[in-house]
């Protein structure tokens, strides 16, 4: 665990970039720092390992004071990622990776090993390992950044902004990597940005900062979206928290109909069975189960199902395994204003209307810390 | 008669190709002359640009120095070392070292100076110390900017180093000068014509040893 105490950082012109701070970031888990531009998230994150000394304060590193070792030797326990990778250009990808592995005093062969290792986890492809970083995109390159600070398996990994420098889409895919690689390892991670979707995304707790290096608000994110602090962290949140903080609750909790259901081969009886049930629409599947569309339900007593033009059945969610946002966006989006749930397979497991996932939502509110504090001021 | 003819005549003419006039022992005094002075110059050049461009300190008094340096006149402070140290090697290295040492110096100070701030910031975040970040960071990016102002001083010192038969050491400057002193200008054109020659060695020679001494991932990346 790192207990940062009341650290401040002032400089000579007396300006202040990190005032009177504290946070304890817990052991095996994303802790982001989030904040505007000039409110000192990333000086903080440079003197966790001492690239900047703090005023005053002090930082703890499972209970000891990070000055009480060597400054070398505290930074080569801390993996250390920072925007656009820093890479060292000379050094082909295997012996960037290798670098605090060598500096450690491993031989070649074995830092070689654990480079390959770490290329693999990181999802570069094993042929890049003799190239150099100008050969690599951005973020093939920040992958590369992120296997370097992982390379000695330091118990802290330090990210300051590393994916802000990439487009939006390649950023998307380095997070879901970087949430993968923390599933397996559970490093400490302490991970700057300035992007509160990132944070949200990342982060098991997160500190939001204000301008002149103040902790407005340390909390998990879906108590920072229902509960923001104040009028600062509520603007910073921007707009929608409510619809974004669904992204919390499981859709695995949501009451499922197989009704509207029919197989495309289905005969008139049957078809004019599902059609008598409270859905005006009639979902189609094929013979997998799979989903083909939607069509009216008066237009599907008839029969012949294969050769009835079909309403798009957008995209459907994976029920258990994606939010409660996921199941309302794909209603918003259904033509029917259905969702479709399908299993990991792409099997339908059933269909929700808007009013069943609304009363999933209600459900979920009540639960929750949040609404618990609606209720108590209802009373 | 024309410039080649010159030329041709110098360099067909059988006694030019051996004896203490020969071209052979001639280029062998040139180029002595021309590494002595550059491996001063390399000496005081190179570790000083490291270290100011490394600290970032110093940088003002540096260019100060390097231009009053490039400001010297060479022949003026070669005849001035020879009426102050009388004849030998040393009124000669002074005003070439003189030469060499701006371009090294400036050029090594810039290119440390300039290199790409985020992987020293990653290496140092690292672990690494300032000894290592010099030479296993800075020093490999920076490296073709350095050759490249080693290379300048090269040249010029090179050419330069005609200058020493004036007063009366070797090299290739002795065909120049002796060769006006006996209005012989086939010996002049050919002298001159065997320094810049060299010269363009030189950029053939710096060529070589930017590509086995400059990482690929640095020397492609550039282009």
């Amino acid at each position: 665990m790192i207990q940062i105490e009341s650290i401040t950082k002032r400089y000579a012109d007396g300006t202040t970039a990190v005032d009177d701070l504290s946070l304890e970031v817990p052991d095996g888990s994303i802790t982001v720092l989030v904040g505007p531009s000039g409110c000192g998230k990333t000086t903080t994150l440079r003197m966790i390992n001492r690239m900047i000394e703090p005023t005053s304060g002090r930082i703890l590193l499972d209970g000891t004071d990070i000055h009480s070792q060597p400054v070398n030797q505290l930074r080569r326990s801390m993996g250390y990622v920072i925007q656009n990778a820093g890479l060292f250009q000379h050094r082909t990808i295997v012996d960037n990776i290798g670098t605090v592995p060598r500096m450690l005093g491993w031989d070649r062969a074995r830092a070689r090993k654990r480079s390959l290792e770490l290329m693999e986890r990181v999802g570069l492809d094993l042929s890049l390992a003799k190239r150099y970083p100008y050969q690599l995109s951005g973020g093939q390159q920040q992958r590369v950044g992120v296997a370097r600070a992982l390379a000695a398996d330091p118990p802290v990994l330090l990210m300051d902004e590393p994916f802000s420098a990439v487009d939006p889409i390649v950023r998307k895919g380095l997070q879901a990597e970087l949430l993968r690689i923390q599933a397996e390892l559970g490093k400490t991670i302490v991970f700057v940005t300035h992007d509160i979707d990132e944070a949200i995304r990342l982060g098991n707790m997160i500190a939001v900062l204000r301008t002149g290096g103040k902790l407005a608000q340390f909390a998990p994110p879906d108590v920072l979206l229902s509960d923001p602090a104040d009028a600062f962290v509520e603007d910073f949140l921007g707009t929608d928290r409510g619809v974004r903080r669904l992204s919390f609750f499981t859709s695995a909790g949501l009451e499922l109909t197989r009704g509207p259901i029919v197989g495309v081969d289905a005969g008139a009886e049957q078809i004019a069975e599902r059609a008598a049930g409270e859905a005006p629409f009639l979902l189609v599947t094929d013979n997998d189960g799979k989903p083909l569309g939607w069509v009216a339900a008066k237009d599907a007593l008839g029969g012949g199902l294969r050769h009835l033009e079909l309403l798009s059945h957008g995209r459907p969610f994976t029920f258990g395994d994606e939010s409660l946002r996921d199941a309302l966006d794909c209603a918003v989006l259904s033509p029917t204003g259905w969702a479709v749930a399908v299993d990991d397979s792409g099997r339908v497991v059933g269909v929700a209307s808007q009013e069943t996932i609304g009363n999933a939502i209600r459900a979920a509110h009540a639960g929750r810390p949040g609404a618990a504090r609606v209720a108590k001021a209802a009373r | 008669m024309s410039l080649l003819h010159y030329i041709n005549a110098f360099f067909s003419d059988g006694a030019h190709w051996h004896g203490y006039d020969g071209i052979p022992h001639r280029l062998a005094e040139h180029l002595q002359y021309s590494f002595t002075a550059l491996g001063i110059a390399a000496a005081i050049g190179l570790p000083l640009g490291l270290i100011t461009g490394h600290t970032g300190r110093g940088g003002n008094a540096l260019a100060l120095i390097a231009t009053a340096a490039r400001a010297l006149p060479t022949l003026g402070l070669l005849v001035l070392m020879f009426i102050w140290l009388g004849i030998g090697e040393t009124p000669v290295m002074i005003p070439l070292v003189a030469l060499a040492v701006p371009p090294i110096l400036v050029t090594t100070y810039e290119a440390v100076r300039t290199a790409d701030p985020a992987p020293v910031d990653a290496a140092r975040g690292m672990g690494m110390g300032p000894i290592a970040v010099l030479f296993q960071v800075e020093l490999p990016m920076a490296l073709p900017l350095i050759l490249s102002g080693v290379r300048s001083a090269t040249i010029q010192v090179v050419s330069t180093t005609a200058i020493a038969a004036y007063v009366s050491l070797g090299g290739l400057g002795r065909y120049i000068f002796d060769g006006l002193y006996q209005r012989n200008y086939e010996i002049v054109v050919g002298g001159a014509a065997l320094i810049a020659l060299l010269a363009v060695a030189m950029i053939g020679v710096f060529y070589l040893v930017e590509r086995l001494v400059v990482s690929p991932g640095v020397r492609l990346r550039r282009r």
